[in-house]
Formats: structure tokens, C-alpha cells, sequence
């Protein structure tokens, strides 16, 4: 039983951070219709930029604060993205899109990889989430409740604001019809790269909360997208909501399948991808693309 | 909140002062050349109706005014000032505020977030309390999902939510398409009482009698331009000429 409960919260973790990427992605791909391939790039820079912060001599600047400036420093890296490349990809193809995010996703981690290898860099547990609490059936490790708690709670804040805020509700106007809410007065283009800003900004906090459990490495995210996309298609690109709980879900199935068939455990995944496309191709919860 | 308007009316400006002068406005959808030099008039105060055939340029010309044409050339003074190269968000910002033919009332919004979504550009909106007076069914579905309507109630909707803004120059595309008599006729009610609060009103119609209703002046748009303008005493002189140029 230990080891169920043990690969359960392995689940929730990694459901964590599919539900954080996987948001971000049905955040940007609602407002700018871009399938963000750089996603898992941009997570990837989220874990070093908080790495920098901690190691540089000078900064010296540790986990908590890292937390919030990181998103902020590739948010706004992903806001010059928007402005001098993406925007120009509007009413094009998805396809323009997908591959020039793609495009830049192979320049990023090329450039770190130069730098710093494919080996991981060390990044420590903040003193205050060390240890462990014994729950009386498992061993509960504190980070990993902190990042399981933590991105719930960020997910849940992300769904109020686009669901229930007018900030929001001027967001799902624009994505349904940018024209006409441009012409109610709204400047769209700079909610355009606010959006993406925020979206990118949920993919590297996403990044600063693993740094301490999967090591910094130039290829983190290069690994893990593959799977969020597949979330994605599952969830449907659409829904806010629906990404959060197919990136929740999806992280325990995959435990729950490490358990009981660890064969299986890196495909189940990609073998429900298979079978919601079947059944229902615009995923779960989703819009058509 | 900004969006508790203020209750007075919105400003008259002087009766019979020009609020919109278009000069020689052309526009483009993508290659094909469709207003090839619109000239015409709005005094503030009025209700002026474009007339015209189906696709002889009349949403385009609210369009290419709104700014959300992406090809225009030629001159459009509101208020004396020259928007025809500012965008929809900035000239939306002045004062002007447009009703599109198809409603576009947001499917992802509810009611209240249709109703509330166009943000105030200027004091002088009407008040909810006011709007609901106008609209009672709007206040009664609050909470129902946009595109649940119907579709009259969309096009109460599409209207009451731009009369909050404080916008004091509307543009309404074919308010009455498609819609029972007794809407239009309410929708004929809303103008009429629009108009005594002091809006200016540019409205596109293809049905005359209902525009005849509230309309104080005609321009009969086609093939890009306009042909012909007459006052709305003069309609029943025009008549003749009127059933040449709308085919009916």
C-alpha cells in the first residue's frame, strides 16, 4: 500500500505541472491561436532563471523570491517573443505558428545546452520545506505536498480570473471576436501580449517549482512537453478548467499505472490520446482547433 | 466602479453642428475595392439612415468610420478631428460606438457580462436602472448565457450595452434584420427615445418604413458611393426614385 500511495503522490506532482503547462497552453492558444511549442523551453528557462538568481554572487536571491520574479523575467522574455514574432502570425495557420514556437523552443535549449550540458544543476529544497510529515499511511516529503498545494491553488486563481473577473470576461470576449471588442475601446493587441505573458509566466513558475525536485537541465522541458501536449489534446484546447483537472487526472493515472503495470506507465498517456481521438476529437472538454 | 454612470444626459453639442463629415472615403477588403469615395454628413442630434441594396457598401461604411477596416483612404472628421488612420480601440475612445449587423453578443459571457463588457469612455452613459426601463426582459436573464436569447433579445442587448459607454454617436447596423414586427417596433420606440436624450444616430437599414419611422435624413448608397440624400419630409416625393434604387 505504501507504494501505491507513494506513486499517487508522484501522480499529483507530476499532474501539477501538467496542469500548470497545459493552462498556460489553452490561455495563449485561446487568445492568440498559437500552439505554444516553446512552452516547455520557457518552463525549462523558468528553472534557471531561478538557478542564476540563487547562484549569482551578487543576487544571491533564493527560492521564495524566485518564485515570483522569475515568472516575471520570462514572461517578459516571452512578451518580446509576442511582440516581434508571433504577432505578425495572426490569421495564419496554425501550423506558421506551431512551427516557428518550435523554431524557437530548438534555439533556447541549444543555447543552454551549450552552456551548461544536458547534466542537471543542483537546485536545493528551501530550509522551510524540508523533511517530511509521516500522514500514518505514507511518508509525505513537505516539498512535494508544498507543489501539489500550491499549484492547485495558482490553477484555481488563473480559473477565477478568466472565468469570473471582468479582466477575464474582456479576455474570453477577445477570443471569441478580437475585432469588435477592439472597437468597444479595448486594446487588444496589448491584451494579446499581456496574455502571453501570463501564459509563459504559469510555465516558468511551473519550472521554479520543479528546479528542487528534477534538477535544472536544459532539456526539462523538452521532455516533459511531449506528454503536456498529449494532456492537451485530451483535455481540449478550449476549456480552463478542463486543462486543470486532464493535467491533475492524467499525473494520477499515470501513478496509479506505474503501480499496477509499470510497463505501461510512460504510454498510458499517449494510449488515452489515442482513444479520446477516436471518440472525441476536439478532446473533453475542448473547442474545435 | 467606473461603469456607475453618472444620470444626466449626455451632452448636446450645439443643434445642427457637424459631428461627422466623411470626404471621399474609399475602402478595401483585402483586393476588392468596395467604397470608391463616400461623401456625407451627420449633425449631432440627428438619426441619418444609410439606404441601400445588399452589398452596395453600407456596413462598410460604418465599418471603415469604426476604424475596423484595415484599408481606408479619404477623411473622417468626428468632431472636427481626423480619425480615418486611428485604430477601433482609439476612436471608440472618442465617443463612437457600434452595433454590428450579426449582434456579436458573446457566447463565453453572460448576459450581465455582455451587458457590462464595452468599457465607459466618457461620462454621460445612460444608467443601468435606465437601460433595464428601455430593455425589462434584459434584466430578467441576467445571468442566462449570451447566445441564449433570442433573437430580439440579442439586439437589445447589442444596443443597451453601448448606451452605457457614454459614446454619444451610435452606429446601428440593421437593427431590425430578421427580426417579429413587435420587437421592431420596440426597437423603433428605443431610437426614437435615443434620440430625444441626445444621441446621434447613423443607422443602416434596408427596410424603409421602419427607417421612415425614425429617420431624419436619407443617403442611398451603391456601388460604393453615395447617389442621392434627401430629408425625411421630402420621403413620400422620393418615393419613386426610392423603389428604382432598392429594387423593391
Amino acid at each position: 500500500m505504501q507504494a501505491l500511495y507513494a506513486q499517487l503522490l508522484v501522480g499529483l506532482i507530476n499532474g501539477s505541472f501538467y496542469a500548470l503547462l497545459s493552462l498556460g497552453l489553452a490561455v495563449i492558444f485561446g487568445m492568440l491561436n498559437i500552439i505554444n511549442f516553446a512552452h516547455g523551453a520557457l518552463y525549462m528557462m523558468g528553472a534557471f532563471v531561478a538557478y542564476f538568481l540563487l547562484n549569482n554572487d551578487y543576487l544571491s536571491i533564493g527560492y521564495w523570491p524566485a518564485l515570483i520574479v522569475a515568472p516575471i523575467v520570462v514572461g517578459i522574455f516571452g512578451m518580446i517573443l509576442e511582440r516581434t514574432m508571433l504577432q505578425w502570425l495572426t490569421g495564419l495557420d496554425h501550423l506558421y505558428g506551431l512551427l516557428l514556437t518550435f523554431g524557437i523552443a530548438l534555439i533556447v535549449q541549444g543555447v543552454f545546452q551549450n552552456y551548461f550540458g544536458s547534466s542537471g544543476l543542483p537546485y536545493a529544497i528551501p530550509d522551510q520545506l524540508k523533511g517530511g510529515m509521516n500522514l500514518g499511511f505514507m511518508f509525505l516529503p513537505v516539498y512535494r505536498g508544498w507543489v501539489v498545494v500550491f499549484s492547485l491553488i495558482v490553477c484555481i486563481a488563473t480559473w477565477f480570473l478568466i472565468e469570473k473577473t471582468r479582466l477575464g470576461a474582456y479576455l474570453r470576449a477577445a477570443t471569441e471576436n478580437p475585432t469588435l471588442v477592439r472597437a468597444f475601446g479595448i486594446n487588444v493587441p496589448r491584451m494579446i501580449t499581456l496574455t502571453y505573458g501570463l501564459g509563459v509566466g504559469l510555465a516558468a513558475l511551473a519550472g521554479v517549482l520543479s528546479a528542487p525536485i528534477n534538477q535544472v537541465r536544459p532539456l526539462m522541458g523538452a521532455d516533459l512537453i511531449i506528454v503536456v501536449f498529449a494532456v492537451v489534446v485530451i483535455g481540449g484546447m478550449g476549456s480552463i478548467m478542463g486543462s486543470i483537472i486532464t493535467g491533475f487526472a492524467l499525473g494520477v493515472i499515470e501513478g496509479l499505472t506505474k503501480y499496477f503495470y509499470p510497463e505501461a506507465s510512460n504510454t498510458v498517456v499517449f494510449v488515452l490520446m489515442v482513444l479520446v481521438l477516436l471518440v472525441k476529437p476536439t478532446g473533453l472538454t475542448g473547442r474545435a482547433a | 466602479m467606473a461603469e456607475t454612470a453618472t444620470a444626466e444626459a449626455p451632452p448636446k453639442p450645439a443643434a445642427g453642428g457637424n459631428i461627422l463629415q466623411v470626404r471621399n472615403l474609399e475602402a478595401w477588403y483585402g483586393e476588392s475595392h468596395i467604397l470608391h469615395g463616400i461623401n456625407f454628413d451627420v449633425n449631432a442630434g440627428e438619426v441619418v439612415t444609410l439606404l441601400g441594396r445588399n452589398g452596395a457598401g453600407k456596413t462598410t461604411t460604418l465599418k471603415s468610420i469604426m476604424g475596423i477596416i484595415g484599408k481606408r483612404t479619404g477623411s473622417v472628421k468626428f468632431n472636427n478631428e481626423d480619425i480615418i488612420r486611428a485604430t477601433s480601440d482609439k476612436i471608440a475612445r472618442m465617443g463612437i460606438a457600434f452595433c454590428p449587423e450579426e449582434r456579436g453578443i458573446f457566447s463565453s459571457l453572460d448576459v450581465r457580462e455582455n451587458l457590462l463588457l464595452p468599457p465607459v469612455v466618457r461620462a454621460g452613459g445612460l444608467p443601468l436602472e435606465q437601460i433595464f426601463d428601455l430593455f425589462p426582459n434584459l434584466k430578467e436573464r441576467l445571468n442566462s448565457q449570451g447566445t441564449k436569447l433570442s433573437g430580439g433579445e440579442q439586439q437589445m442587448l447589442a444596443i443597451a450595452r453601448i448606451l452605457r459607454t457614454g459614446a454619444s454617436f451610435l452606429m446601428l447596423d440593421e437593427p431590425t434584420e430578421g427580426l417579429a414586427p413587435v420587437i421592431i417596433q420596440q426597437i423603433g420606440h428605443t431610437i426614437a427615445r435615443l434620440k430625444k436624450e441626445g444621441f446621434t444616430i447613423l443607422l443602416v437599414e434596408q427596410n424603409f418604413r421602419f427607417a421612415s419611422t425614425v429617420a431624419d435624413r436619407y443617403y442611398v448608397v451603391e456601388h460604393g458611393k453615395i447617389i442621392d440624400g434627401f430629408a425625411n419630409a421630402d420621403l413620400a416625393a422620393n418615393m419613386d426614385k426610392l423603389h428604382t434604387y432598392l429594387g423593391v
